[in-house]
């Protein structure tokens, strides 16, 4: 069993919680995700690492209400625990195997969309830690769904935030506020965009346009995350790839992100039926196919 | 009195019935079956039967109590071999190893080996026949990677023996692929899988889930941070091959692992359990091994009409006899000397088709097999929606990649000695699927055996 520490809801369907998990602290890196099982009968879910304690040994761990599975995880408090917790998984983003010194000559900016703020805060984190600023974008649907607004601004260089309706920093699309920033004289050597599948795909059209080699971090349909079962494949430059033993994070502008999106389709009936099942408890016995429930 | 030449029969549940449930296909033998059975064994001074067993079980022993009705003595005799027995008599592909010695085969049928094994086994299960523990411990701590059947044997002799065993597991369930791969219907999860595991916990051994060994920790780390002296590694070879055939990245087309991990592991068959599955109206599942068999009759326990669709002839098909039999009782359709050329994909991503070729025999290839050469300009389409591709699979580098030293083969398989385990780098061994690529549950038991013995010699100085 693995503990809750620490329960909390960021904003509207989004929470936060610190797990104690004492292997995967110690040796997550950037990049990495955890799979989390709630109990006995529950999914395994795919999650990105938000941060890491490796002294306490506990791994912060944000997500989304979007299904089901997310829907039930929403009710766990701090004193609960996860029956499962299994990682870090995936490959550590690219920088962290890079030369520092080299390193610290790349301008970088990070743009995240939603729930993408989470794994992107490790990353310009772990460059702040090695002496290296980084611009960050944020974009959120509007002020009140921005999260991590506090840690964020403490390590990035430059922090950009950004939402649809205009009622915080930027008015716009992230992908507006790329265009601005180049526009000012601003240049990327390396672009990291992580966020929904829309998202990192117009980020990638505008940075492919504007010649900035952009790094996204997949997040498909996964079954045991340790490239057993093959759901994961994404097509990255014509070939066939799993994204949670050969990424997550591949070369943006070598992802099939058609293909991509189709796929996490996939589910998208059983899912239906499954979040009635929650919403509904024992009144809704699943499968009648009279109630509409899978449309 | 009964015919000697034939074997007693064992009841199964109707084929009609059992293709809509996930309840186990064979009933296996009851006490007096299984008497009468056994008094059918000639009890051969040099028995050929023992021979075949990869794990040297001392048949005619086990049997010969059987007959008397010593059912725990029986139990007995199994155990000073073999770990999981009630798995082995399920699952072992009996006929081509101690069956097919076996001199009852001469005349007529052969004993029937793997349900005596099977009964005894379950009798021990039913009645909590506890294994012989070691008296204590010797102080040396061993470290096993993986919980299937190479990983579980090696734990359970070592424990046997006094050392201190910790077996790691990636998933969040003890067996590995008795687990995720082998289909309830065929060896039951709770009542057997599961019982067989607590049978090693009893012997001593410890259990830790969830750590993905190149990733939650390494070899390197687990003989310098955790002081273990030795370590086996039985990770098994679960990494899913496709085609390479235009639509394969389509919605709807599955590695047999995944669909097979869906239903087993994750239990998505059964409605209280949140992972999804596709069910699928019309599936293919290209290939001809057991794993395509559990795929199949797994697709059509879930409602689906179900094709193997395979690109040599019956002869050649991998899967055991008794599995394609089964199959075909339950209403599998077998589109054999076809191979697929191309998934036909619908606008919104979905499968709707395959294109495929008829093949013929030509020469025999490497394998002694003929080989399938296509008949040129027979290509047709069948309409589908979900297709399951079971071509095999191969061992995940994880582990090899992470560890210092630790030769592998151009097939991405873990070098070691066929008799100790030993591989290239000191003090760690390794068995099973890693090592052979995609084998039996017995195979890898066997290898496991030789892992706990190179392990034991290494740490008494033997």
């Amino acid at each position: 069993m693995y503990k809750i520490l620490k329960a909390e809801k960021l904003a509207d369907k989004i929470y936060l919680m610190d797990v104690e998990a004492p292997r995967v602290a110690r040796h997550c890196e950037p990049g990495q995700f955890v799979i989390v099982k709630m109990d006995e009968k529950g999914e395994r879910i795919p999650l990105t690492i938000c941060d890491y304690d490796r002294e306490a040994g506990t791994i912060t761990i944000v997500f989304q209400e979007i299904g089901a599975s997310t829907m039930k995880m929403s009710g766990l408090k701090a004193g609960d625990s996860f029956r499962d917790f299994i990682g870090p998984l995936g490959r550590p983003s690219e920088f962290v195997e890079e030369d520092i010194e080299a390193l610290k000559n790349k301008k970088m900016l990070f743009v995240a969309g939603g729930v993408g703020a989470a794994p992107v805060y490790p990353q310009v984190k772990w460059l702040k830690e090695h002496g290296i600023k980084a611009d960050v974008i944020v974009g959120a649907k509007t002020k009140d769904m921005l999260i991590l607004e506090k840690e964020m601004e403490e390590v990035a260089g430059n922090y950009y935030p950004c939402t649809d309706d205009g009622t915080y920093g930027h008015a716009g699309m992230v992908t507006t506020k790329i265009e601005k920033l180049v526009e000012e004289g601003n240049k990327y050597d390396v672009c990291v965009a992580i966020g929904p599948m829309i998202m990192m795909k117009f980020t990638c059209l505008l940075t492919k346009k504007l010649e900035i080699p952009t790094i996204v971090s997949m997040n498909p349909i996964m079954v045991d995350g340790t490239g057993m079962c093959g759901a994961c494949r994404v097509i990255v430059g014509g070939e066939v790839k799993f994204a949670c033993v050969d990424g997550p994070e591949f070369d943006g502008h070598l992802v099939d992100f058609e293909n991509a999106m189709k796929r996490q389709q996939m589910y998208r009936t059983e899912e239906g039926r499954a979040i009635l099942k929650v919403q509904e408890g024992d009144t809704h016995h699943g499968g009648c196919g009279n109630c509409g429930g899978d449309n | 009195m009964a015919d000697v030449l034939k074997r007693v029969p064992v009841r199964e549940q109707d084929a009609k019935e059992r293709a809509t449930n996930f309840e186990e296909v064979c009933y296996g033998y009851n006490k007096e079956e299984a008497m009468e059975e056994a008094s059918r064994c000639l009890n051969c001074k040099n028995a050929k039967c023992i021979q075949g067993c990869p794990v040297a079980i001392n048949i005619p022993g086990f049997i010969s109590k059987v007959k008397e009705g010593d059912i725990e003595g029986a139990y007995k005799v199994i155990g000073e071999s073999s770990a999981l027995p009630a798995i082995c008599g399920r699952v072992c592909p009996q006929e081509s190893q101690c069956e097919c010695k076996c001199i009852r085969g001469i005349k007529g049928d052969p004993v029937s080996i793997g349900k005596l094994e099977r009964y005894v086994a379950d009798y021990a299960l039913e009645n909590d026949i506890k294994p012989v523990k070691a008296e204590k411990t010797n102080g040396h701590k061993v470290a096993v990677i993986g919980s299937g059947p190479s990983g579980l044997t090696c734990a359970g002799d070592l424990a046997k023996l006094g050392y201190e065993v910790t077996v790691f597991e990636a998933l969040h369930e003890l067996g590995g692929v008795l687990v995720y791969g082998i289909p309830e219907f065929r060896l039951p999860k709770h009542k057997v899988v599961k019982k067989e595991i607590e049978k090693v916990k009893e012997l001593g051994v410890k259990f830790e889930t969830n750590v993905v060994i190149g990733k939650s920790t390494t070899i390197d780390q687990l003989m310098e941070e955790e002081d273990f002296e030795a370590v086996f590694i039985g990770s098994g070879a679960g990494l899913p091959m496709f085609m390479g055939i235009p639509g394969e990245t389509a919605n709807g087309v599955f590695s047999a692992n995944e669909y097979l991990t869906r239903s087993n592991l994750m239990k998505a068959f059964d409605d209280s359990y949140d992972t999804p599955i596709v069910a699928g109206k019309k599936v293919a599942v290209v290939g001809g091994g057991n794993v395509a068999m559990d795929a199949a009759r797994t697709a059509l326990r879930l409602g689906a009409e179900v094709h193997i669709v395979y690109r040599r002839s019956e002869a050649e098909l991998p899967a055991r006899v008794e599995e394609v039999h089964h199959a075909k009782e339950e209403g599998v359709i077998f589109d054999l000397l076809t191979n697929p050329k191309e998934i036909l994909v619908d606008e919104n991503g979905w499968v709707k088709g395959m294109v495929v070729v008829k093949m013929e025999l030509g020469e025999p290839d490497a394998s002694g097999r003929r080989r399938p050469v296509e008949i040129p300009g027979s290509e047709y389409e069948i309409e589908l929606d979900t297709v399951i591709m079971s071509l095999g699979t191969s061992p995940n580098p994880l582990i090899a990649s992470t560890t210092k030293g630790l030769e592998t083969n151009r097939r991405k398989c873990i070098v070691a000695e066929e008799e100790n385990g030993q591989t290239s780098k000191a003090a760690v061994f390794a068995g099973g699927d890693a090592v052979t690529g995609a084998a039996t549950v017995i195979l890898a038991m066997g290898a496991g055996k030789a892992g706990a013995k190179g392990i034991h010699e290494l740490l008494s100085g033997k």
